[in-house]
């Protein structure tokens, strides 16, 4: 039970897998057509446009806003977003002098409701380290440079608290409707690597 | 699965015969990690162990494989994954992991072009 699976001794990791699998199935305790079930939800129906839509909702409803803000986990229940990863989900919001950037540094946690399974870039050792670090010059280097008037504050999630960026509405979309908003917020933004651009 | 991602690496990007991608890139690498993630998830979902006790012990296996001191670009986030999974299931179910290593080994020494049931009705 000490050695890693990646071991010289050991099968490869899809061998032990296809392994597992095999086991569980013949005690009754999985089933491949629930496996499967499990799989295309989370790689076909959910993702980051579900969170696309909290933010385009937030951006022209003060009051959903504020809710959003209060319980995250229940506002975005009220667009029908719950599930695995889907608790104690905490919002923050992005403005032009206070930066919100989210990462995992012991493993993974991220609201799979809202933004599907995290990114390899997330689960990346170098982002868990370097992000808590030198996140400014870190946000640099994956493109967003924010000056030395922005506070950065490093969220780190967790099963207790898992955080979720509400970026800034970028100027110049006033005249857009929530579905046009939606577009344009990325999973980049939500997680506080990125920023939303006017088209 | 070698066969697997020489196929995926000629799939084209776009269009309808793509593969599923999150913001360009596949949400699995490969698919025995589409597996694992689902085997975890559905475990959970029955209730042989909650998502707080699979995430204890991924952050346990990310730990162990970041004490080996290893470059970082070998890390593989599923191994650490499957580790975890390993880990509840030997204490969750009667399953052992003398059990786990005897099957694998035994996959390990099926011929070349083995033809597994399961390999029909994964959907791609």
């Amino acid at each position: 039970m000490t050695a890693f699976p990646h071991s010289a001794d050991r099968a490869p990791a899809p061998v032990r897998a296809e392994a597992l699998e095999a086991l569980l199935t013949e005690r009754g305790l999985v089933n491949a057509a629930a496996i499967d079930g499990l799989i295309n939800r989370f790689v076909n129906d959910v993702g980051p446009m579900n969170g696309a839509q909290v933010v385009a909702k937030a951006w022209v409803d003060p009051e959903y806003r504020e809710r959003l803000l209060t319980d995250g986990t229940a506002a975005v229940g009220e667009l029908g977003f719950s599930g695995p990863q889907g608790e104690h989900i905490v919002v923050v919001e992005n403005d032009d002098t206070t930066h919100n950037v989210v990462v995992c540094t012991l493993c993974s946690c991220y609201p799979w409701p809202l933004l599907g399974l995290p990114p390899n870039w997330y689960k990346d050792p170098a982002y868990r380290a370097r992000i808590v670090r030198e996140p400014r010059v870190l946000l640099s280097e994956m493109g967003l440079d924010l000056g030395d008037d922005v506070d950065i504050t490093v969220r780190d999630s967790s099963a207790e608290n898992r955080y979720f960026v509400l970026p800034k509405r970028p100027d110049g979309t006033e005249d857009m409707s929530e579905e046009e908003l939606a577009g344009l917020v990325t999973r980049e933004a939500m997680v506080g690597v990125a920023r939303v651009s006017a088209p | 699965m070698s066969d697997t991602a020489a196929l995926a690496d000629q799939l084209p990007i776009d269009g309808p015969g793509a593969p599923p991608r999150s913001n360009g890139e596949l949400v699995f690498d490969a698919p025995w990690e589409g597996r694992v993630f689902g085997i975890a998830v559905a475990l959970a979902e029955a209730g042989v162990f909650t998502l707080a006790d699979l995430q204890a012990e991924l952050i346990a296996a990310i730990a162990r494989w970041e004490a080996l001191g290893e470059p970082v670009e070998n890390y593989r986030y599923y191994e650490c994954w499957l580790a975890a999974l390993e880990r509840l299931v030997v204490g969750q179910t009667p399953l052992s992991i003398d059990q786990i290593d005897e099957r694998s080994e035994q996959f390990v020494a099926r011929p070349a072009g083995h033809d597994h049931e399961h390999d029909h009705d994964h959907h791609h």
